[in-house]
Parts: C-alpha cells; sequence; structure tokens
C-alpha cells in the first residue's frame, strides 16, 4: 500500500499571505518568520539560526559547512565526502578506551602508510617485496590502533537517544550533517555535534576508504547513468573543479590520508564557514547560551580563500560516445553563470517552462506528440550551482529510437524559446509553481531546517529564501529570449549519449570490463 | 535553491536503505568516562498527538477526518484495494498502467491534458497511483481551490473516461523500463532475490513483459476499475478545512454508493527458496551485489516484536552486527544491512545484502553468512538489546509527530484490518522482549541451511569464485527479455 503522493504540510508559519500577492507580502511573512527565528553569531564567527515550532517535542538541525568536494586539493579529489565520513568515527572521549595511546598508534599508521606510499609511487626502481612488507607493517599499524577503538560508538549514543533519519551528504558545493531528536535530548545533541566540529579523531581511517572505493564502485563504476555523467562533466569542464569526478578519482581516493583529511578540516571547518541552523521545539532564550557554550569549542578564523580558477569560455562543441551494452540515453549541457548571476531566476523559468510535469514543453513534444521518449529534462544549475554551472538537457529515447532524435528535438525546443516568446500563461505558471514550491520544500522540520542552513550560508541571510521571490516575479518574456540566445548556442554545448551496441561487438571491442582504479 | 534529480549531486554516507539502529560491542566499556551520560535529559514536554476523525458510512466505506490549521491546504486521498498481485498473469503489468492511464485520460467532461492544465496553473495535483495491494486518488490544493480540485477528483474516480491513447503512451513508457531493466545492478538484485524466495510465477514477483502490457487493453483498464471501485475505499481527508461541512461533502460524495464488497481472502502459497547459489553475470560492473534470502513471516506472528528487534541487532545499520563486522571492522562494503520485511497480510522474506567489489566476492558473502548463523551461536548480550531497544522507543516519537503522519498511520491500520490502538500495543510487547525470547526466536526462524545466495556480478572478475562458498556449483539464472512473439502496439519495441 501506498501514502499518499504529497504528505502533509507540518511546518507552522504563515504562509498565506505569501502566496496570494508575492511581492508585496514577503515584508509581512518576513516578520511572521522573524518572530520565530533566532540568529546568533559566536565569537567564532560560527552561525546558529534558531526556529521555534512547537507542535511536537522535536526538533531537527542541519550543520552546513561552506566547503565540498570542488574545495578538495589537486590530486586528492573525493577528500571532503572522506572527511564527511570521518565525522561518525568519534572524537578523543567518545569511540575510544584510551586516547593517549590511541593519538601514537594512530601517528604510527600514518608513518606506515607514508613509508608505502613512497615504495608503491617510486617511477623506478620499485621493490613488491618491500612493498609487500610495508603493507603487512602498514596493516599491522592499523590493527595495533583498533585495539583502542569502541567501533562506532558516536552513532550509536545518537541512536539509542532517538536519534532519528540520522545521515550526511558532501556535494561539490557544500557538506550537510542531520538529524532529528526528542527535545529533551538538544545538550546531548549539542555536545555531540560540538564534539565532532572541534574534536574529530581520524580513526579507522584507511578502512572507510575501502568502504568509500565500495561507494564509488555502487554509484559510478557499475551503474551506466553514473559513467555517463561523470564524463559528461569531465569534459564539460577544462579548468574548473566542476570537471572532477565527485566521488573522486580512483587512484585519488584511494590514496587519500588521514593526514590530508585532518588539513581539509582544519582549513575548512572553521567558525566562519559554518552555519547551523535548528527548527522545533526549542527556547531560544535557555537554549542559547547552553549552545554558545559547547559551540565556541569550535576553532574561529577566517573563512579560507576562495579558489582562483574560473571556468575559461568554451569556444569549440565537445561530445562523448560511450559505445555499450546498455540502453541508450542522450544528455547535453550548456555553461551558465553561477547563482549570484541576476538572471538565475530566468534560468529556473527556463526549466520550469521546458520540464516541470505533464504540462512542460519537452513532456508535450518529446513524449506525447513524437512518442521518441519516456522523459525528457531541462535543468540547471548542475553539477552545483556556487561557480558558473550548466544548463543540462537531457532524454531518455523509447524503444526503438536514438540519442540523434533526442538531440534534434530537443534542440527544435530549444529554437522555439530563441525565436518566439513563451506565452503569459506559461510565464504565470512557472511564478505560481515557484511561490507553493518554495512552501511545499518547507514541509517539515527538517526541510526548513536544510533550507535556513543553506540560504543563510549562501546569501548571509535566511530572509533570501522568501525575498528571492521578488526576483522571480520580476522575470520576463523578453529575459527568456536573451538568455535563451545567448547561452543556448554550438560553442558552448557539450553532449553524452550511450549508443547502445550488441553484446557480441562490444565483447570483442572491450574485453577486459571496467577495473578497479581504471580510466574509462 | 535547487537540487538536481537524475543526477547524482549529493552523496550520502549511508545508504537510505539502512535505517538506523546500533549494537555495541561491550568489552573495553569499563574504563570509559562516558561525559555524555552526564548531560541531563529532562522530562519530555508533555505531547497529546491528534488522532483523526473516524467515520464508518452505512456501505462500509470508512473515512479519516484530520484538521490540521496551520496552512491553507487541504489534501485528500481515495484508497482502494486490489494491485499488482492480483492482476491476470497474461497482462501482468496492468496496474503499472492503469495508475498512469487513469489519470492522463481524464473523465468523460475533461480530457488529462485539461485538466493538467488547469491544476498546474493552481499549482494544485490530481494524481493516480498503485502498487502490489492497492490503488490510490490523491489531491491537493490551497484552500481556495479545494472545492473545485474536490469535485474533479471525484469526477476522476466515478467517471473516468480510458483513453487508447493514454494507454499506448502508457505502454510505450513500461515497455522503456522493461528492456532498460537489465541495465540497473540493483534492480535485477532485488528482482530476481524476490523470485528466489516466492518463485518466478508468484503474484509477489512476477513481472511485466513485452508480451504482456500489450495484452492490455482499455476495457481492461475499465473493468479493474470498476472492479476494485466496489471494494472498501478508505478516504482521508487532511488539512484547513470546517470538520462539519467536510464531514457532509464526503458523505454526500460517497454515501449514496452500494454496501461494500469486501476482498475474497487470498490463498497463496509459500514455499521458500531452493538452498544453493545462483548467479547472474554482467559485464560492465566492478562490484558484486550479493542478496542473501529465506522466506520470512508477516506482521500477524506474535513473534514480530521480538524479529524487528532481531532486525535492529543483525542488520538494521550502524553497530549492527552486519554493519560492525563486514563494513566498519573489514571495510568490504558500503551498503550492508538486511533482516525481515514484516508485510501487513503476508510472509515477506529474510533478506540480507552485500554490494563488494567483485575480488572480495566470496570474502563478504561469507561473512554476511557467518553474521547471519551467529544468530544461533553467538549469545545476544543485554547490551545489544537494550540499545536496540532504545533505539526503538526512542525514536518512537517520530512516528507520530506530525499530523499527517498519523493519519497515515491510522488508514494504514484499516486497510490491512489492525486495530486502531495497534502501534501501542506493537510498542508495549517491543519493551517486553527479553533474551531468551530472542534467542527461541533465531532457533525458530533462522535456518542458515536454507538460504539462498544471489549474487549478481562480473563472473571472470570473481576470484575466487562461487564455488569457494562450499553451496555447490553456481546455478546461472537467466534474465535475457523475452521478445513477444507478436510485436506490441509501441514504437520499435525490439530491443536495440
Amino acid at each position: 500500500m501506498r501514502q499518499r503522493l504529497i504528505s502533509g504540510f507540518s511546518t507552522g508559519f504563515l504562509f498565506l499571505a505569501l502566496l496570494l500577492a508575492v511581492s508585496t507580502a514577503s515584508a509581512q511573512d518576513l516578520q511572521s518568520f522573524e518572530k520565530r527565528i533566532t540568529v546568533k553569531v559566536l565569537p567564532n564567527g560560527l552561525t546558529l539560526v534558531i526556529c521555534e515550532r512547537h507542535d511536537a517535542p522535536v526538533f531537527s538541525y542541519t550543520t552546513f559547512i561552506d566547503a565540498g568536494d570542488v574545495n578538495d586539493p589537486t590530486g586528492e579529489s573525493g577528500l571532503a565526502h572522506m572527511f564527511e565520513h570521518l565525522a561518525f568515527k568519534g572524537t578523543s572521549q567518545i569511540g575510544t578506551t584510551d586516547y593517549a595511546a590511541e593519538k601514537v598508534a594512530l601517528q604510527k599508521v600514518e608513518e606506515a602508510n607514508d613509508a608505502y606510499e613512497a615504495e608503491y609511487l617510486k617511477p623506478v626502481g620499485r621493490s613488491e617485496q618491500k612493498l609487500a612488507e610495508l603493507e603487512k607493517a602498514f596493516l599491522a599499524a592499523q590493527a595495533e590502533a583498533e585495539k583502542f577503538v569502541i567501533p562506532n560508538q558516536f552513532t550509536e549514543v545518537a541512536e539509542a537517544n532517538g536519534a532519528h533519519d540520522l545521515n550526511a551528504g558532501t556535494g561539490l558545493d557544500d557538506t550537510q550533517y542531520f538529524w532529528s531528536m526528542p527535545e529533551n535530548r538538544l545538550e546531548l545533541w549539542a555536545w555531540m555535534e560540538s564534539s565532532r566540529l572541534s574534536d574529530v579523531v581520524p580513526r579507522e581511517f584507511y578502512k572507510e576508504r575501502d568502504v568509500v572505493m565500495e561507494e564509488r564502485r555502487m554509484r559510478v563504476d557499475s551503474n551506466p547513468i553514473g559513467r555517463l555523467e561523470e564524463q559528461f562533466f569531465a569534459t564539460a569542464y577544462v579548468a574548473h573543479n566542476y570537471g572532477r569526478s565527485e566521488i573522486g578519482w580512483p587512484s585519488e581516493v584511494s590514496q587519500i590520508t588521514a593526514t590530508e583529511a585532518m588539513a581539509f578540516h582544519k582549513k575548512f571547518y572553521v567558525g566562519g564557514n559554518i552555519v547551523i541552523a535548528i527548527v522545533g521545539d526549542v527556547d531560544p532564550k535557555t537554549a542559547l547560551p547552553m549552545l554558545e557554550k559547547y559551540f565556541s569549542r569550535v576553532p574561529g578564523g577566517p573563512r579560507p580563500e576562495d579558489m582562483t580558477t574560473v571556468e575559461p569560455q568554451q569556444f569549440a562543441e565537445k561530445s562523448v560516445v560511450i559505445r555499450e551494452q546498455t540502453q541508450p540515453v542522450y544528455l547535453e549541457g550548456y555553461h551558465r553563470p553561477s547563482y549570484h548571476d541576476p538572471d538565475d531566476a530566468v534560468y529556473d523559468a527556463i526549466s520550469d517552462i521546458l520540464s516541470n510535469g505533464r504540462v512542460s514543453r519537452l513532456y508535450r513534444s518529446l513524449v506525447e506528440q513524437q512518442q521518441i521518449a519516456a522523459e525528457a529534462i531541462g535543468e540547471s544549475p548542475v553539477p552545483g550551482e556556487r561557480y558558473p554551472s550548466l544548463f543540462m538537457f537531457g532524454a531518455i529515447p523509447l524503444p526503438g529510437h536514438t540519442p540523434a532524435e533526442m538531440r534534434d528535438a530537443i534542440h527544435k525546443e530549444i529554437e522555439k524559446l530563441k525565436t518566439s516568446d513563451v506565452t503569459d500563461a506559461e510565464l504565470e505558471m512557472y511564478k505560481t509553481r515557484t511561490r507553493a514550491d518554495l512552501l511545499r520544500g518547507l514541509d517539515d522540520n527538517q526541510g526548513l531546517a536544510n533550507s535556513l542552513a543553506e540560504y543563510q550560508t549562501r546569501y548571509g541571510d535566511w530572509r533570501q529564501l522568501f525575498l528571492q521571490l521578488d526576483r522571480v516575479d520580476k522575470v520576463t518574456k523578453a529575459d527568456i529570449r536573451r538568455v535563451a540566445n545567448r547561452v543556448f548556442v554550438a560553442s558552448n554545448r557539450t553532449s553524452a549519449e550511450i549508443d547502445t551496441e550488441p553484446p557480441a561487438a562490444a565483447a570483442k571491442q572491450d574485453g577486459a570490463a571496467k577495473q578497479d582504479g581504471g580510466a574509462q | 535553491m535547487k537540487r538536481y534529480a537524475l543526477c547524482l549531486n549529493s552523496r550520502f554516507l549511508f545508504p537510505a536503505a539502512i535505517l538506523a539502529v546500533l549494537v555495541l560491542p561491550s568489552a573495553s566499556l569499563a574504563q570509559q568516562t562516558k561525559p555524555w551520560e552526564k548531560i541531563p535529559i529532562p522530562p519530555l514536554h508533555a505531547f497529546h498527538p491528534q488522532e483523526p476523525k473516524r467515520i464508518e458510512l452505512k456501505n462500509g466505506i470508512v473515512v479519516f477526518l484530520q484538521e490540521d490549521h496551520e496552512l491553507p491546504f487541504i489534501y485528500g486521498s481515495v484508497l482502494i484495494h486490489g494491485g499488482s498481485r492480483d492482476e491476470d498473469p497474461a497482462k501482468a503489468g496492468l496496474v503499472g498502467l492503469y495508475r498512469q492511464a487513469w489519470r492522463t485520460s481524464g473523465t468523460t467532461s475533461m480530457d488529462g491534458d485539461a485538466m493538467d492544465d488547469l491544476l498546474e496553473a493552481k499549482a494544485a495535483h490530481i494524481e493516480t497511483d498503485g502498487d502490489e495491494d492497492s490503488t490510490v486518488l490523491s489531491w491537493d490544493s490551497l484552500k481556495g481551490d479545494a472545492d473545485q480540485v474536490f469535485s474533479l477528483a471525484m469526477d476522476l474516480l466515478f467517471h473516468p473516461k480510458f483513453s487508447a491513447e493514454k494507454l499506448e503512451l502508457a505502454q510505450q513508457q513500461e515497455a522503456t523500463s522493461i528492456v532498460r531493466r537489465n541495465d540497473d545492478e540493483d534492480g535485477i538484485a532485488g528482482r530476481e532475490s524476490a523470485k528466489l524466495v516466492y518463485g518466478v510465477n508468484s503474484p509477489y514477483t512476477r513481472q511485466p513483459e513485452l508480451a504482456t502490457i500489450a495484452a492490455v487493453s482499455i476495457s481492461d483498464l475499465q473493468a479493474w476499475h470498476d472492479r476494485t471501485l466496489k471494494g472498501q475505499l478508505i478516504v482521508g481527508i487532511y488539512g484547513d478545512f470546517d470538520p462539519a461541512a467536510m464531514e457532509a461533502k464526503v458523505r454526500a460524495a460517497f454515501e449514496g454508493l452500494p454496501p461494500v464488497t469486501p476482498e475474497p481472502p487470498r490463498h497463496d502459497e509459500f514455499t521458500g527458496p531452493k538452498p544453493g547459489v545462483y548467479f547472474i553475470d554482467k559485464e560492465d560492473v566492478n562490484q558484486s551485489n550479493v542478496q542473501i534470502v529465506a522466506l520470512g513471516v508477516d506482521r500477524h506472528n506474535p513473534d514480530v516484536p521480538t524479529l524487528d528487534v532481531m532486525n535492529e541487532i543483525l542488520g538494521g545499520g550502524f553497530g549492527s552486527r552486519l554493519f560492525l563486522k563486514v563494513r566498519t571492522q573489514l571495510g568490504l562494503a558500503y551498503e550492508v544491512g538486511g533482516g525481515f520485511s514484516l508485510p501487513y497480510d503476508h510472509p515477506g522474506s529474510f533478506s540480507v545484502e552485500a554490494l563488494t567489489k567483485s575480488v572480495s566476492t566470496v570474502d563478504a558473502t561469507k561473512a554476511a553468512e557467518a553474521e547471519i548463523a551467529g544468530l544461533n551461536t553467538r549469545p545476544f548480550t543485554q547490551a545489544e538489546l537494550e540499545r536496540a531497544k532504545d533505539d526503538i522507543v526512542n525514536s518512537f516519537l517520530f512516528d507520530y509527530d506530525t499530523k499527517d503522519k498519523i493519519l497515515d498511520e491510522s488508514e494504514k491500520l484499516e486497510f490491512y484490518g489492525y486495530p486502531p490502538d495497534y502501534l501501542e500495543t506493537y510498542h508495549a510487547a517491543l519493551e517486553k522482549v527479553t533474551l531468551a525470547d530472542l534467542t527461541a526466536a533465531a532457533k525458530k526462524y533462522i535456518h542458515p541451511e536454507k538460504l539462498a545466495v544471489l549474487v549478481v556480478g562480473n563472473g571472470p572478475e570473481i576470484k575466487p569464485p562461487l564455488d569457494a562458498l562450499g553451496m555447490g556449483a553456481p546455478q546461472p539464472i537467466d534474465i535475457t527479455i523475452p521478445q513477444p512473439s507478436v510485436p506490441p502496439p509501441v514504437a520499435g519495441a525490439a530491443q536495440q
């Protein structure tokens, strides 16, 4: 049996006026929010956003780190994600029987790994026998350090105290940690979260690295769409880190060290780079002094310098063709600016009109009328939003239809956008649905915590969550034509497709399947 | 801000399949100071969850009204008995086509496309869906549009007009999924391991084929609709409405229907898998998907609270025995876990999975099997029991922390004929589970010699080979997609 399609709203805010009259009502709704929201910037730069909602004795939180895999140093792709895994391994107080002794043992693990890697990376004269010995020593050092470990104690304590939907995610742009808990565990949570932000210990790091390699095999190597996307982004970008494998190239992930992960932590997990949003049955008056006490433990320090690399303008059309046995898929992308661009909402309007639901242009054209695709989308920004990104189109052909047909049909729809205005009804629908979608995105404590933390980070002010509707409201038909004509041009395009080959031919051409650590 | 859906934009530490849990390795805790235990945990704020109002109409239709005036929205749904397990096997996939074509076709007075235009302009929705045992019509809108959307939804419920064109569209989409189903390693593993447990021709596992979906006509859809609508409907309304007015409105729509026809009891046979190791070769992967399966029990079984605790200990998540061994200690898998599935009205499966690189397939499988066998040989500890219970009990709050979750639970219990206080009695039973219960349940339900192991993976890369599992020679499973003898009425359905 299935639950209802869309679960009910449960967030207690006055959204009505917002829905009925956008631009004029924003201030009023902000007022209603402002009554419930408390923002506090601690001396170390860490920002706390607390939103009261007393409907049930629970709270949710999101810790939002303004650093993701786009920030991984060269040669260390996948590092931000590796650190995220490390953040569940405990601290000097949780997860260990004897931290002083463990610390010494962990240092020996690093030394053993360094010795192994030095031999492994020797360009000439590598001794396989020595390598085997060094590997043995490395494993022995790990076993020694593991003697002090109480495995998974951090998550164990959280869950025994009712932590619900405990997880974390790393994207190219950011890293987020989150769960929900009964409200009487707020202080316990504050102790745990501030402990792992300020006092993380790189225990069991190399086992966890193996786990992340398995995650890569699952999401990318053994998944046709995962393989296609990785090649698509790697081809679309020539300079910026958005073109790097998000989970990390196999050779790099498999050689990340605990020392590197801790250096990443030191640089990026500083107060000024962290926003924590808490939504639920919390009284800021009594909670704030307690939260300030715990979260002041997070090291201060300036926000790290932003990267200098800017993706140069593309001037040649590029394409990727994967020939294999799996079924055909077509993708294409066009470079567009970051979310700071004044036209950000125009891209959203184009995406909505092209691919939001059964009324969208791509659905009605490719799926309903031409009957060549099962699904067709036009979305942005991918793969991230902090830096100049891509507007991506994609289609899944029906049996018997080809990527080339998808490309031609998508180009026809793009041409229409360039040469004639969208209708008043389409533009109005975009604005109405955006207002509603904003509310639908806030339908629970956790969703709201995520949004508040994200907007506080990206705009320096959670109010932009609502004020962005002003920009949405100002989008015109002329804007859409202007942007389409500027961005959707051949020289700015990268396409990627899977062309299906019959089994026999595929076997002849590529007998060796994807290898670990292997390039594709 | 936007997150992209088709694309893997953010990665999660823990796969969604793994729910919360833990256990502990108890030995060395004695010396630890455990500062977190000194943090005060005050009494929880008082909380009185709001139950929905239940109304049983004279014809047997049940209505739940759950008011929530925080936001100006109204949601509704009609839950209907009957799903894919009730299909004619020669027309497998009918419900999959019905759930699309019902909505996209529209009604005798408004076609589906016109309905899309009207609703989307109001950011409102009416959708139809279906699965193994039910179909559902649901709607939502702003309060101001609620009367019109309710009328349209009732029109779709009582006066659908199935269109040949929209059925064909649905058939094309379904054909696309069928020809693509072997591209997805995880999908293959889930589907084929279920067939091992229930049998290839079981109503719970038979799969749509190009020929069976081509055999479905619009009169089949109409007949399905007419038949299932005679069953017991469950109507749920949630949101910002006046209860008296809403009750009158729902009564007006449903009270005139004839008395409901109860679903006939099912007589399915469940035999469980034939023990052994089964293999599906997939050349384009570097990771094996290992499924270890047996037949399980259904939720009516009095041992279910014990099995729920055992699930937590075996494979519910962090620190569960499987997670601790296969992931944390051996580093052999990102995704590992499993347990009894405990469905509401038929025996579920016992299923443990591990996804591991090709070369460690045998090691990971053996490690997982050892944890399963260990349920009978490694005594459960008091600490394991307490933590498993703490986990479940302390997060119980999240089963009913919003009014819509409470409504969903009420509808589910009504649908499957469980008493309304099921959750309370269940949790009371769960708190009483003892070590002796766990030991007895393991003895009764965990039989390593009856397990089947399915591996989907890259044959030449799997070294040592699967024979090393000591379960006999691997038995290959053929997953070739059958081509219909008569081409279906879809564009070029022949697989490329």
